[in-house]
């Protein structure tokens, strides 16, 4: 089983027997493989009935229902992660949902495409088109990410609201890179907040 | 082995009543018994019995779920879920299948003999609710030997009472699918059930309920009850597929009141061959059954309550097109499972053919059926 890089690293930093919320999360993925390698208690939350079909089929516990506005339904520190990859830049309003995470979960993974990598700043700047990469494979009027974020931004977001960050990793291709110039030179972010 | 002496068990096979001595209390404080049911069982239990799955009717429907129908010749009702390859398969799973108390298949219920008078029960037969019929589903099980259930599953009515088990039953249900289904019946559903039993208690046939005897039964009434309930379990956009505005058998509208339309004819003649299999007087009871029931009212008026005993996995599914129990009345369910941090799935899936769907092909059913109750051996 090949993990997505971004959800491998959230894997493998997730501590066994925890109780974890996927958002967003899929065919149940990372939530399978949680469950097979760390006997975590895995729930998901998924938008598309067919992506919550498959998750149901392999026997996870995963809700239909949008992170915009069902996530008002988990009680208070009723999980020790929540986890949102991939999905942030497609909600209405991703402060309030990651608001919404810190609530129910003790911490919090949010992994997100970095905009401002600078392919895409390239892409911009010369070609003054919006960027479509590996990354972002989506054209402007077709693409699910309605909220395009890059890592300073959601930086200044974490500051400003006044959460913590407990850890933070960014990735270029398949690989890990490092924090320097992460908002040039990262494709991807994953943060592990807490409030 | 166990298996195999359990395979020449009375007990189990097609075609099974039971006369339990009871008395069953019920929610409106009378008490029934003795109490007959009849059932049907497939496969055959395992060793530890942790192979059960009970399926729970709908409204009009039966324990024939997975054999022909004894009065129309039709194969079982959910032969889509239930048999031999399927998601409900008599080769891994011991399958039980009860007609409800209050209905006309072999249970107690109207139509029934009073043992005490030796005439029919009819409008003496006392009130029931959902609970009721799950908690005489109960009294079978211990007939049988069963203490757990592996899982409780059914759709519509078959719905409210898998729901209701698990906050009945905490101990005895591991899983619960609950398909097309919702946790109470809305104004909208007492409604349209108001219309049924009117219609049927306005039929001079009815009399009361006391039209056993000389056999000229409310079939009028019953039939237009069936014609009404019948839309609700189909779409418009179904209904317009099907029939559109198309006549029936002639090339113009005759400007009389004969079923000029396909649907009109199509209606009366569901109308019709209910009445051949269905007792006016167990559809009342029934419908009375679904329009009590509100399974938050029974907790204080909060439905994560109600589950919070169990440990029980919940999968939810309801159609896109189903306007009887609308997606939204699932959503209700799942919210107040993960309130309580229960183990809850849940989708929506698609199908043109309205709450009707729950019994048509439809090939994400089976497979989230099948990977749900998979899931739990895992």
């Amino acid at each position: 089983m090949s993990l997505r890089p971004d959800l491998a690293l959230i894997a493998r930093t997730v501590t066994p027997g925890a109780r974890v919320l996927d958002v967003g999360c899929g065919d149940g993925a990372l939530m399978a493989a949680l469950r097979d390698a760390k006997q975590v208690d895995a729930r998901g939350l998924e938008i598309d009935a067919q992506n919550v079909a498959a998750a149901v089929a392999r026997g996870l516990s995963v809700v239909q229902g949008d992170a915009d506005t069902d996530l008002a339904y988990y009680p208070e520190a009723s999980f020790d992660y929540a986890i949102l990859s991939q999905t942030l830049q497609t909600t209405r309003r991703p402060d309030r949902v990651v608001e919404e995470l810190l609530r129910i979960g003790r911490q919090a993974f949010v992994s997100f495409p970095n905009f401002a990598h600078w392919r895409g700043r390239l892409s911009l700047f010369w070609g003054g088109r919006m960027p479509v990469t590996r990354l972002l494979p989506d054209t402007w009027y077709d693409t699910l990410n309605i909220h395009h974020v890059t890592v300073d931004d959601f930086r200044a977001l974490v500051r400003e609201r006044g959460w913590t960050i407990d850890g933070q990793w960014f990735l270029k291709g398949d690989r890990e890179t490092t924090h320097a110039n992460a908002n040039l030179f990262a494709e991807h972010a994953v943060f592990l907040l807490r409030r | 082995m166990a298996s195999a002496s359990l395979s020449d068990d009375i007990r189990f096979g097609l075609r099974r009543q039971a006369r339990l001595a009871g008395p069953l209390q019920l929610d409106s404080g009378a008490a029934l018994g003795p109490v007959d049911i009849a059932y049907e069982t497939y496969g055959q239990m395992n060793a530890d019995r942790s192979n059960v799955i009970l399926i729970c009717h709908a409204l009009t429907g039966d324990q024939y779920v997975a054999s022909e129908h004894p009065v129309t010749g039709k194969p079982g009702w959910w032969w889509r879920l239930v048999g031999e390859g399927k998601p409900v398969d008599p080769a891994r799973h011991f399958i039980v299948c009860a007609n409800v108390i209050g209905s006309c298949m072999g249970s107690s219920g109207p139509a029934s003999i009073d043992p005490a008078t030796g005439e029919p029960h009819a409008m003496r037969f006392p009130v029931i609710t959902i609970a009721d019929m799950v908690r005489a589903q109960a009294m079978l099980l211990d007939h049988l030997g069963v203490e757990r259930l592996h899982a409780v599953i059914g759709g519509s009515m078959g719905g409210m009472q898998a729901l209701s088990w698990p906050t009945l039953y905490p101990d005895r249900v591991e899983s619960c699918i609950v398909i097309a289904s919702t946790a109470r019946h809305s104004a909208q559903n007492i409604a349209f059930h108001e219309v049924g039993r009117q219609a049927i208690m306005a039929d001079p046939n009815w009399r009361g309920g006391d039209y056993y005897a000389d056999g000229a039964i409310p079939s009028a009434g019953l039939a237009v009850a069936r014609m009404a309930a019948h839309i609700t379990y189909l779409s418009e956009a179904g209904l317009t597929e099907k029939f559109g505005r198309r006549l029936q058998g002639r090339d113009a509208k005759t400007f009389g009141f004969d079923a000029d339309f396909q649907v009109e004819s199509y209606l009366r003649h569901q109308g019709l061959s209910f009445v051949e299999r269905f007792d006016a007087n167990s559809y009342l009871y029934i419908t009375r059954a679904m329009d009590y029931y509100d399974i938050a009212e029974d907790h204080g008026g909060s439905l994560a309550k109600a589950f919070t005993a169990s440990r029980a996995r919940f999968c939810l599914v309801s159609f896109d097109t189903d306007w009887l129990y609308p997606t939204a009345e699932s959503r209700l369910i799942v919210h107040a499972l993960n309130a309580g941090g229960a183990q809850a799935s849940f989708v929506e899936l698609s199908s043109p053919f309205g709450h009707d769907a729950f019994l048509l092909e439809c090939p994400e059913l089976n497979r989230v059926v099948d990977g749900f109750l998979k899931g739990g051996r895992a």
